[in-house]
């Protein structure tokens, strides 16, 4: 959004630095002035939760890291030792492992909010795909983080996850080996994904100044999805977005601080309290609740289909019900962005909501029985939903009539109207 | 100069892609240490063999060693049990081997497999007596349900080939070298 500029330094030495680095100009455009549609609502304060999270992530992470041991050996007693004996240690490690959940929380809100909403639609295509890219390097964190307390879940999340890489043709067992840098999940493992949880926050970051220098060039969507036509349609960042955002982080740190005081483990497995033991598999192995949908997806396929082993298959369903994210904004043609507008694309959208919720849950299961067969219809419909349902609505669908403007939309059209006559 | 430019490849040109072909050679010099320092180690890749005194292990039963970090499965066979992977038919298999192809010849009742479930690398049930065998009487992988015989071989489940054997040589009748 150009044009918004409203900075006019004051005094010489602003005027002086302003002409030199004018990074007081960037702010006031971009942190304060930020025209922003008037119409949207709370599903779209999420960004900011993240952002939060994000730096609570970082901040509780490095502390953690001054006390944590990065080796086979000592891993699982120096997070013990981080909960009993350092100074505030037991919150400040319960603060990290909930947030990781948090994290998931709000950016599942806010995948499905974008879903909704159409805010992948043109010209928000490189905005959505930074998004998608910032979600799978979190899983990557994410997963690394979980594997260093090595614990029984931890050393066996790392053992399936990395063998997911043996299904690749030819290359997958150089690549195990290399990953892992053993014959097994060992030392050498454990320590690079220390290295590399440390490392991939940063980058997480940097990829969110991308995906808000994005959201910045054509603004934010809104709930009716027509776009900004004129200052009538907009309020400034700050104060009116920046105090809505600070309300809803905090009512998230309700249950946030709930789950850090008095249930800092509920979100955890029980097994990751019992030390690593690369000689006893867990009876039942799974992932955090977070990644539990894309499990059940990896866990559908247990049967070959052509030359593609049951294996191999699962491997790329599993890395397919991301990579098709994606390609969403080609995938739906639909001019219209909001579902609001949508009588016909909104009951399968619910209805993909309801399934990723289904998936959740039976990635938690035993792969067996009625849950095999509930986790192939979910998976197919998961998949149905992104490559046939939204291309195929998109044509057929007759979509509402749309406001003129956010303005109407609001106000109504006698209002909106006599606003623009003023 | 002018002419020399308008005349198609120049000199200067070949040294331009020269310089260039010269660079990429040294940036990939560069960065392969820096990926290569990933794969396993010198004291991960010494410890490739070890030998194990079979001599305890009574008949029917199990033990699992350690080689490389990994479980191997030892399972000294009963005469039934021999029978009953030798009777299973080569088109029930998923991935077709006889027994004999996976057991040394004169030493049929000594299975020796790396117990780590060809899916996703879990640990497979079936050592302790106490372990659920699967349907197979054999192995059963609890994470993703798969079910191996009593010759290691997949049956059923997601996993799609039958528990890896590793390179063994008896050294005498009962001392084998793994790897």
């Amino acid at each position: 959004m150009s044009g918004n500029s409203s900075y006019n330094p004051t005094g010489a030495v602003e005027k002086w630095f302003d002409e030199r680095l004018p990074i007081l100009r960037f702010s006031k455009e971009h942190l304060m002035d930020f025209p922003t549609p008037k119409n949207i609502n709370y599903w779209w304060t999420f960004g900011a939760v993240l952002a939060f999270i994000l730096v609570i992530q970082i901040v509780t992470g490095i502390v953690l890291a001054m006390h944590y041991v990065p080796n086979s050996e000592l891993a699982f007693n120096s997070v013990e030792a981080i909960r009993r004996d350092v100074n505030y240690g037991r919150i400040i490690q319960g603060t990290h492992a909930v947030g990781a959940s948090m994290f998931f929380a709000a950016v599942y809100i806010h995948i499905f909010r974008g879903l909704y909403y159409g805010s992948y639609k043109a010209p928000r295509e490189i905005l959505w795909i930074l998004g998608v890219v910032i979600f799978v390097l979190m899983m990557a964190t994410a997963f690394m983080g979980y594997v260093l307390p090595w614990g029984q879940m931890s050393f066996w999340a790392a053992t399936v996850i990395t063998n997911i890489f043996a299904a690749i043709p030819v290359i997958g067992d150089p690549i195990l080996a290399l990953l892992r840098g053993g014959f097994a999940v060992d030392n050498a493992t454990l320590n690079r994904f220390f290295s590399l949880h440390y490392l991939l926050p940063f980058i997480i970051a940097a990829v969110v100044g991308l995906h808000i220098w994005a959201l910045h060039v054509p603004g934010n969507n809104n709930p009716v999805g027509v776009e900004v036509k004129s200052s009538h349609d907009t309020l400034p960042f700050h104060p009116y977005f920046t105090m809505k955002d600070l309300f809803v982080i905090v009512v998230v740190l309700i249950p946030f601080a709930w789950f850090v005081f008095f249930a800092p483990d509920i979100l955890g497995h029980p097994d990751n309290y019992i030390p690593a033991d690369p000689l006893l598999t867990p009876p039942h192995i799974v992932p955090e609740w977070y990644f539990l949908p894309f499990y059940a997806i990896l866990r559908a396929i247990d049967f070959d289909m052509w030359f593609i082993s049951s294996k191999l298959g699962g491997v790329i369903f599993f890395g397919g019900s991301i990579l098709v994210l994606f390609f969403v904004p080609w995938l739906d043609r639909s001019k219209v962005r909001s579902g609001n507008f949508r009588p016909l694309f909104r009951p399968f959208f619910w209805l993909f909501v309801l399934n990723f919720l289904m998936l959740t849950y039976l990635g938690a299961q035993v792969a067996e029985g009625i849950y095999v067969l509930l986790s192939k219809v979910g998976t197919a419909y998961y998949f149905a939903y992104f490559l046939i349902i939204l291309p195929i609505i998109s044509r057929v669908e007759r979509p509402a009539p749309l406001p003129a403007s956010i303005s109407e939309s609001v106000l109504g059209k006698a209002e909106a109207s006599g606003e623009k006559g003023q | 100069m002018a002419s020399e430019a308008t005349s198609g490849t120049t000199r200067r040109d070949f040294l331009y892609v020269a310089t260039g072909a010269v660079g990429a050679v040294g940036v990939g010099a560069a960065v392969w240490p820096l990926i290569d320092q990933m794969n396993p180690d010198a004291s991960v890749r010494a410890l490739a063999s070890i030998e194990f005194d079979l001599a305890p292990v009574g008949v029917g039963e199990s033990f699992t060693i350690t080689w490389r970090g990994q479980p191997i499965f030892v399972r000294h066979r009963t005469e039934a049990e021999i029978a009953e992977a030798r009777a299973v038919p080569m088109e029930d298999l998923k991935d077709p081997a006889t027994d004999l192809e996976r057991v040394v010849e004169g030493k049929e009742q000594w299975l020796i497999m790396i117990g780590i479930c060809t899916h996703l690398g879990c640990v497979p049930l079936g050592q302790k007596p106490s372990d659920a065998k699967g349907d197979y009487n054999g192995w059963f992988c609890p994470c993703h349900g798969s079910h191996y015989d009593i010759a290691g071989r997949i049956r059923k489940g997601p996993a799609p080939l039958n528990l890896v054997l590793p390179p063994i040589e008896f050294l005498s009748d009962t001392i084998v070298k793994v790897g």
